[in-house]
């Protein structure tokens, strides 16, 4: 890049530096979402008016969400000459005895981890946290790297996730951000930047897999005067939230990568379309352009070059289908969202009939880290044809909820054993259900198989956006499948039959047999009915919404056959097939039970066992969520 | 059709082009809680605007509503993480305690709308339920009825 690009980013670095490794005691607290939900801000408050009231030099920052969600709300300290140290679960209340242990100069008690040393990806800068005069107890705190979540991890595109304020360019430039965009703005060409992209071997992290440099090559060709360049951040899966991570945490790194996308492809203007539901994701993002914007890199002659772009944000309002892209063009558009048969592709005819480029968060966050390590890097991380790593949200029955990055082709195993720690509840583990609605579930038996695109959709499921959703024995097969089919049937545009009215009739079938009324000419039923929506379907939510269904008849047959022939629900889910009693044996007669019970079906003497009158039990569980003893059960 | 004078129906802020509808509509939403059907009306005429495509978004989207809404919004997540933790008991055990004979809908007195909602995204602290703007994680149906007895009894003092 030019000597006055370089000056100009070696500027903000250091303006960074200062912020991520200060002389002062950092304090960083997460707030992406998940954090806040569990009371961040709270803590945050607590730690400035702690600080404020003791007349204490120290820093207190905001950073992301570091994707040990099962630890929130976490606080990251650094102390210099200590090291750097991380606290799950903290509350207001320990808030002041954390202090004063910063105020005595030593380290609070009770960190998850620590870390040892830094090193930024892009530009290899490393910060080594100095430990002088470790205690035991200081040494005992297991190193990042060897903590048991990230021991596995492989974190390139989530590199900065929990690390810098979202909110402050400077930090990300001083992990190397923007600098890619410099390289390309100053010496690279279009059809340079396609080259990298599909020598990287990058797959479209939606879901479907598509090569982004193919996709980029294919739109650049296109001769035409307007082209735009749309980043998709309706992550409506439910189960996944990597992409609103990203957005909260490194807004950054994916106007980064939008940008390069745009000047690959020749497009001068781009879209961000994020969900409704992200009112968070939404205001980082905005912040994030604005100071792009004051900063050049952003709008015209980014930064001094020929280039010009503008982005907009386009908030959605709540429709799974607008995930889909010719779905979410037409809501940007502001109409319906309702998907178009393809061909003609969006490459081709998109945005106001204009060439349009497409992709994911992920892929888009990934783009700059290619450019600056180069895609024989990249490529030689992952399997052959599935390069790179991918972002999962690992979440459900599973011990270590949070989001996850592994190189592609770890085994599912390695996923939820090794960082996951298996199941919340100690229950054998059932199934994995990946790529949300349009997924199918895979049975433990399978868990050794590598996670990418194509081993995937070899069981009959599918990659999708990355929600890895853990099931124990007390998850229903059909319960499952009849949510998913509930879910799509209220999700599904209704513009071709198929999917409208197919979908539907799943939905019944399904709930017949949860109810227990279904015959096995029923299950046949079902499973023509689902070939017939996967095969006739105008768009890719009809075309996968039979998946669960299928890969639950192909790998869970016997519990759908426990449902019709026997009417049982195995898991002890589906409510007219179970009754809920209570095994003396276990029972110590506390009567929390009868307390709890909403519909007075629990009686009997004090101290004693009781009773649940199956007549007016409504089956509701609430007993089973508070018996201490276990001694509820479902038969 | 661009420029339009201030219509008074909250959309005024946003010069419309057929791009920014939904905005729009965000924008009235935002200000009355839902699309009171004479606004939308008035909405239509306003900015040349046919009064169908107004209503075909409004209904296809579904963070719009058309009735009006409680003054607390309870949304349940109904996401699978939430679903395989049992979210379906949390929706019907609030509907027993605000007396709700589905589990969506709003009270007589218009104090709570309960909903159900695909997926907050705040799956690690499944299940999840959404009063107003805050989110309660790891609910179980006794703490979720704590959390309405603590709403409720704060409205009290109003």
């Amino acid at each position: 890049m030019s000597d006055a690009t370089t000056r100009y980013l070696a500027a903000w670095k250091e303006k960074g530096i200062t912020t991520l490794f200060p002389n002062t005691i950092k304090i960083m607290v997460g707030t992406a979402s998940c954090g806040l939900a569990s009371g961040a801000a709270s803590i945050a408050q607590a730690f400035k008016a702690n600080i404020a009231q003791n007349n204490f030099d120290a820093m207190v920052t905001t950073t992301g969400c570091a994707g040990m969600c099962f630890q929130e709300p976490l606080v990251d300290i650094t102390i210099p000459r200590k090291g750097r140290f991380v606290y799950g679960r903290v509350t207001p209340e320990v808030v002041p005895q954390m202090i004063a242990a910063l105020q005595h100069g030593n380290v609070p008690d009770g960190a998850l981890l620590r870390y040892t040393r830094h090193e930024c990806l892009i530009n290899g800068f490393v910060k080594r946290y100095l430990t002088i005069g470790a205690t035991k107890k200081e040494r005992d705190v297991p190193i990042a790297h060897a903590f048991p979540f990230y021991r596995r991890q492989l974190r390139i595109v989530t590199r900065n996730c929990g690390f810098i304020d979202p909110e402050n360019i400077a930090e990300y430039i001083a992990q190397g951000g923007y600098s890619a965009l410099a390289t390309v703005l100053d010496k690279k060409s279009p059809q340079q930047i396609i080259r990298m992209v599909e020598q990287s071997g990058l797959r479209g992290r939606g879901g479907a897999g598509f090569p982004t440099g193919l996709k980029w090559r294919l739109c650049r060709e296109r001769t035409s005067k307007h082209k735009y360049i749309v980043c998709n951040a309706d992550e409506g899966d439910p189960g996944a939230y990597m992409d609103r991570t990203i957005l909260e945490s490194d807004p950054h790194a994916v106007i980064e990568g939008m940008l390069i996308a745009a000047y690959a492809i020749g497009a001068t203007e781009g879209y961000i379309y994020i969900r409704d539901e992200y009112p968070r994701a939404i205001a980082c993002v905005e912040k994030a352009l604005q100071q792009a914007r004051e900063a050049h890199l952003l709008g015209k002659h980014i930064l001094g070059s020929s280039f010009s772009c503008t982005l907009t944000i386009v908030r959605g309002a709540g429709a799974f289908v607008c995930g889909e892209e010719t779905a979410l063009l037409k809501s940007i558009e502001g109409d319906c969202g309702e998907p178009n048969q393809r061909p003609p592709y969006p490459i081709e005819v998109g945005l106001w009939g204009n060439p349009t480029v497409i992709n994911n968060v992920e892929t888009l966050a990934t783009i700059p880290i290619i450019i600056s390590k180069g895609p024989r890097w990249f490529s030689s991380i992952g399997t052959k044809t599935n390069t790179g790593t991918k972002v999962f949200s690992l979440v459900g029955k599973v011990q270590n909820i949070g989001l996850v990055e592994v190189p592609m082709g770890t085994p599912l195993r390695d996923i939820v054993y090794a960082i996951g720690g298996g199941t919340s509840n100690g229950r054998s583990c059932k199934a994995v259900q990946t790529g949300g609605p349009s997924g199918g579930c895979i049975p433990e038996r399978l868990f050794n198989l590598p996670v990418e695109y194509d081993a995937l959709a070899h069981c009959g499921s599918i990659m999708g956006s990355g929600g890895l959703i853990v099931m124990d024995d007390k998850t229903c097969m059909v319960d499952v499948a009849c949510y998913f089919m509930s879910f799509l049937e209220h999700e599904s545009c209704g513009k071709c039959v198929p999917c409208r009215i197919g979908i539907r009739r799943m939905r019944e079938v399904l709930e017949s047999i949860c109810a227990g009324t279904a015959t096995v000419e029923d299950l046949e039923k079902l499973e023509t009915l689902a070939h017939l929506v996967a095969q006739a379907s105008l768009c890719g939510l009809g075309r996968t919404a039979p998946n669960s269904v299928l890969s639950g008849l192909r790998y869970f047959r016997d519990e759908y056959m426990a449902h019709v022939h026997d009417k049982t629900c195995p898991a002890g889910v589906c409510k007219n097939l179970i009754t809920y009693r209570i095994a003396e044996s276990a029972c110590t007669g506390c009567g929390v039970c009868k307390k709890i019970c909403p519909s007075g079906a629990i009686t009997g003497p004090r101290k004693k066992p009781p009773q649940i009158d199956i007549a007016t039990c409504i089956k509701c569980g609430a007993c089973l969520d508070v018996c201490p003893a276990g001694a509820i059960i479902t038969i | 059709m661009a420029d339009t004078e201030p219509s008074g129906t909250g959309g005024e802020n946003i010069r419309y082009s057929s791009s920014s509808i939904i905005a729009l509509l965000q924008e009235i939403q935002n200000i009355y809680g839902y699309l009171p059907r004479d606004i939308i009306k008035k909405t239509a005429i306003e900015h040349s605007i046919p009064l169908s495509r107004l209503f075909a978004i409004a209904t296809f989207y579904n963070a719009f509503s058309l009735e009006e809404q409680g003054r607390h919004i309870i949304s349940v997540c109904h996401g699978t993480a939430c679903h395989v933790k049992k979210a379906k008991n949390l929706s019907e055990a609030i509907a027993r305690h605000l007396n709700l004979s589905g589990s969506e809908g709003t009270t007589p007195d218009r104090l709570f709308s309960l909903k159900k909602v695909r997926c907050l995204g705040c799956c690690s602290m499944a299940p999840v339920i959404k009063i107003d703007d805050t989110i309660h994680g790891t609910m179980t149906q006794t703490t979720v009825i704590q959390v309405l007895r603590k709403l409720q009894k704060g409205m009290l003092h109003e």
